[in-house]
C-alpha cells in the first residue's frame, strides 16, 4: 500500500497525531518554541468543526482545555519553559479531577525566560513534581518526527485510558528538526475513544468510583448525570470531602492507577541493547546523537548499544534495571544535569557503573561530546 | 418546581456563616433559572475557589468548583465546546477581580455568552478577612490593620470598558429585582457581568461598624438607588444599582462558527 510521505518538522507531526488521535480542542498562549502547533490547530481543528481558542494568557489555556475535556472533547493545549511553570496549577486540577487531557511542553533552557530559542530537557523533573501535593503522572517523548506523531496518539490514548493529564516532553531540536513522516491511515495504530458510563438517567452515577478493571467511566457535561468537579479532595460522588479514610483511598487511587501500571505505559526502543558491554540510555533528540554514536561505534566492533526511552514518567524503572543487568557500564545521555541519570541510579543494581554524558548550554549534544565521556570511563584521557 | 428542587440535599448543610448573603444569591440564581424555564441539564456552574464558589456544589446543575480566580477559563473551554449549554459563572470579590482580573477582562472583551455573577462581599471571608480589591478605602481588615490604603476598582465601570455587553448591579436587599436582572444577563446573548452586594457581617462587618446582617442589608437599601435616580443628584456618594448596559454585539461562540464556515469551505 502507497503510504502518504510528507516532510515537516515535528511540532507538525505532533499536530497530525493529535489530530488523527481525535483532538477537537485546543487552547494556546503564543510561546518559543511550540507555537507552530497553535498556529496549524488553529487552521486545521475548525476546518473539521473542532475549535480552537487563543486564550489571555498560559493559565486560562489549561484551564479551558478541562472545561472542554468535561465536555466530552479530547483537548490539548501546547507551551514550553515559563508557560509550563504557568500551568502547573492547572494541570494539578485535571491530575484530582481525573480529567484527560494533553499537555504539550517543547523544552527550551531554563530556568526563567532562559533561552527561548535553544534546546535543553531541563523540564525532565518539572513534568514529575510541577504540580504541588503528591500525585503520578504520565509524561511521554520522542527522538523523530515519525514516533512523535505515533507517541502524540499515545498521549491521547493514555490520557483517556487513566482520565489524566498527559504530559508530552518534546524538545526544541526534534520539534523544529524538518525530516520525512509516514503519515498512518485511519486503522494503522490504535485509538482510545472515551469511556462513557452506561449508567441510565435516574440511577445514582458516581464518576469518581472505579470499574473492577480500574477505569472510571465518565458523563459528559450537559449530559444526563450532573455531577460535580473539585479540586478539593472528594468522595466518589465529587462532592468534597476531608474524611481521613476518604482522603486515603483518593490519594492511592491516583497514585496507584498510574504506578501499578508503569509496565504497560512504559514505551521503549531498544539498538543492540543484549550485548552491549555499555549502554546508553537517552530520550528525545539526544537519543538521536546516542543513536549515532551506538551504530558507528558498533561499525568498528565495539559493543555499546542504546536503551531509549519513549515514557519518562512513570519510569520505567523495571525495565531499565533489566537492561542495563548485563552491561558493564551505563551512560545517561541527556541535555539538563542529570534529571533521568538520578533516576537510572534509583533503578539499576550498580548506581556507581552510571555515567553522565550531558550538556547544559544550549547547544545540541554532538557524538563528540558523548564520546569524550565515554573515553574517560573507559580511563582514556580525552 | 421548589427552590429545594435545585438543590444536592446531601451536600448540606451549607458552609456560609449566619448572615452571609450568599445564601440570598443562590436561591436568586434558582428562582431565575425556575422563571426562565432551563432544564437542569442545559446549565453548567463554574466557580473558583472561596466562599462563593462553594455554590456549585450545592446547586443540581452540572458544576465545577475551579481554581482562585480561574472559574472563567474554565467556562470559555465549556462555553465554546458546548456553546448550547447556559453557562453561569458565580465569582467572589477577590476570585474575580484580583486573581482572576485578567481572566475577566478578556472574557468580556470577547463577548463570549458567559453569566458571570461577582458575589461582592468586598472581603477575603474564606481565609479570615483580608482586604480585596472592592474592600474600599480606608477600610479595615485583617492585612489592613491601620486602615486600606488600596483604592476599589469600579466593577461596572470596568466590566463596561473592557467589553461586557450587559452589565448590572444589584444587592441581596433587593432581591425580587435581583432574581429579574438575573433572568436577563441569562437570556442576553452575550458577555452578562451582575455585580450583586453580599453581606458578609463576619470578616467584612465585624471589623467595620456593621456587625450585624441586618444592619448591613439596611445599608444597601439606604446607600444605594436606581440608576440615575434623583438621589443619586442630591447625593453623589449613593451607590447606582440596576442594569448599565444591554447592547447586541457579535457573541464570540456566533463569531466563532463563521470560522469554522469559513475554514470548511478552504478559505
Amino acid at each position: 500500500m502507497k503510504k502518504d510521505v510528507v516532510f515537516v518538522q515535528g511540532n507538525e507531526a505532533c499536530v497530525r497525531g493529535a489530530l488523527y488521535a481525535g483532538v477537537n480542542f485546543f487552547a494556546g498562549y503564543p510561546i518559543t518554541p511550540s507555537t507552530e502547533v497553535a498556529e496549524l490547530l488553529a487552521r486545521r481543528l475548525p476546518a473539521k468543526g473542532g475549535k480552537f481558542i487563543q486564550m489571555e494568557d498560559e493559565i486560562s489555556s489549561m484551564c479551558a482545555i478541562i472545561g472542554a475535556s468535561l465536555t466530552g472533547e479530547k483537548v490539548m493545549t501546547a507551551t514550553s519553559g515559563p508557560g509550563f511553570s504557568l500551568k502547573q496549577e492547572a494541570i494539578g486540577f485535571a491530575v484530582m479531577a481525573e480529567t484527560p487531557c494533553v499537555i504539550l511542553n517543547v523544552q527550551r533552557g531554563g530556568p526563567s525566560t532562559g533561552l527561548p530559542t535553544s534546546v535543553s530537557q531541563g523540564d525532565v523533573m518539572q513534568a514529575r513534581w510541577g504540580v504541588h501535593g503528591d500525585h503520578s503522572i504520565i509524561a511521554l517523548t520522542a527522538s523523530s518526527c515519525q514516533d512523535i506523531f505515533s507517541i502524540t496518539v499515545d498521549a491521547f490514548n493514555l490520557a483517556e485510558t487513566y482520565r489524566t493529564p498527559v504530559i508530552l516532553l518534546l524538545d526544541e531540536v526534534v520539534a523544529h528538526t524538518r525530516e520525512s513522516l509516514m503519515v498512518p491511515e485511519a486503522g494503522d495504530i490504535d485509538v482510545v475513544e472515551r469511556l462513557k458510563t452506561s449508567v441510565p438517567e435516574g440511577t445514582d452515577y458516581h464518576p469518581y468510583l472505579p470499574r473492577e478493571d480500574g477505569r472510571l467511566p465518565m458523563s459528559d457535561f450537559g449530559g444526563i448525570h450532573r455531577h460535580n468537579v473539585t479540586g478539593l479532595a472528594h468522595d466518589m460522588w465529587g462532592f468534597p470531602s476531608s474524611k481521613p479514610e476518604i482522603v486515603y483511598g483518593l490519594m492511592h487511587h491516583l497514585v496507584d492507577k498510574i504506578e501499578n501500571n508503569a509496565n504497560e505505559i512504559a514505551r521503549v526502543k531498544e539498538f543492540y541493547v543484549d550485548d552491549a558491554e555499555c549502554l546508553l540510555i537517552s530520550y528525545g533528540s539526544s537519543a538521536r546523537t546516542a543513536r549515532h554514536v551506538v551504530e558507528e561505534r558498533r561499525a568498528r566492533g565495539e559493543r555499546l548499544g542504546l536503551l531509549e526511552l519513549q515514557t519518562l514518567w512513570p519510569f520505567p524503572a523495571e525495565i531499565v534495571r533489566k537492561k542495563c543487568a548485563s552491561a558493564n557500564r551505563v551512560l545517561v545521555v541527556e541535555m539538563n544535569m542529570g534529571q533521568v541519570l538520578g533516576e537510572v541510579k534509583k533503578a539499576v543494581d550498580d548506581p556507581k557503573a552510571v555515567f553522565l554524558a550531558n550538556r547544559i548550554d544550549g547547544g545540541f549534544i554532538t557524538p563528540a561530546d558523548v564520546l569524550n565521556i565515554i573515553r574517560i570511563t573507559q580511563g582514556k584521557g580525552v | 418546581m421548589a427552590v429545594t428542587d435545585y438543590i444536592r440535599k446531601r451536600f448540606f448543610p451549607h458552609m456560609w456563616c449566619p448572615g452571609c448573603g450568599h445564601g440570598t444569591v443562590m436561591t436568586s440564581m434558582i428562582r431565575a433559572v425556575e422563571n426562565l424555564g432551563l432544564a437542569k441539564n442545559d446549565i453548567v456552574v463554574v466557580s473558583g475557589i472561596g466562599c462563593s464558589a462553594r455554590i456549585s456544589g450545592y446547586l443540581d446543575f452540572h458544576t465545577m468548583h475551579t481554581l482562585h480566580g480561574r472559574a472563567l477559563g474554565f467556562a470559555t473551554g465549556v462555553k465554546l465546546s458546548r456553546p448550547e449549554l447556559t453557562v453561569l459563572v458565580p465569582m467572589g470579590d477577590g476570585d474575580s477581580c484580583a486573581i482572576g482580573g485578567n481572566h475577566f477582562i478578556h472574557a468580556a472583551r470577547r463577548n463570549i455568552n458567559l453569566t458571570a455573577i461577582i458575589m461582592n462581599n468586598n472581603i477575603y471571608g474564606m481565609t479570615g478577612g483580608q482586604y480585596s480589591p472592592l474592600t474600599g478605602h480606608e477600610k479595615m481588615a485583617t492585612t489592613a490593620p491601620f486602615g486600606n490604603i488600596d483604592p476599589s476598582f469600579d466593577v461596572v465601570k470596568l466590566a463596561i470598558a473592557a467589553g461586557a455587553s450587559f452589565v448590572a448591579r444589584t444587592t441581596t436587599y433587593h432581591v425580587n429585582p435581583m432574581v429579574k436582572i438575573l433572568e436577563k444577563a441569562i437570556t442576553h446573548k452575550g458577555f452578562s457581568v451582575v455585580e450583586v452586594m453580599s453581606q458578609c457581617p463576619t470578616q467584612y462587618g465585624r471589623r467595620n461598624k456593621t456587625p450585624n446582617a441586618v444592619d448591613m442589608l439596611n445599608h444597601y437599601k439606604t446607600d444605594t438607588t436606581p440608576i440615575g435616580s434623583k438621589e443619586k443628584e442630591e447625593n453623589p456618594d449613593l451607590i447606582e444599582r440596576g442594569i448599565f448596559l444591554q447592547e447586541e454585539r457579535p457573541e464570540y461562540c456566533a463569531e466563532y462558527d463563521k470560522v469554522i464556515e469559513r475554514a470548511s469551505k478552504g478559505r
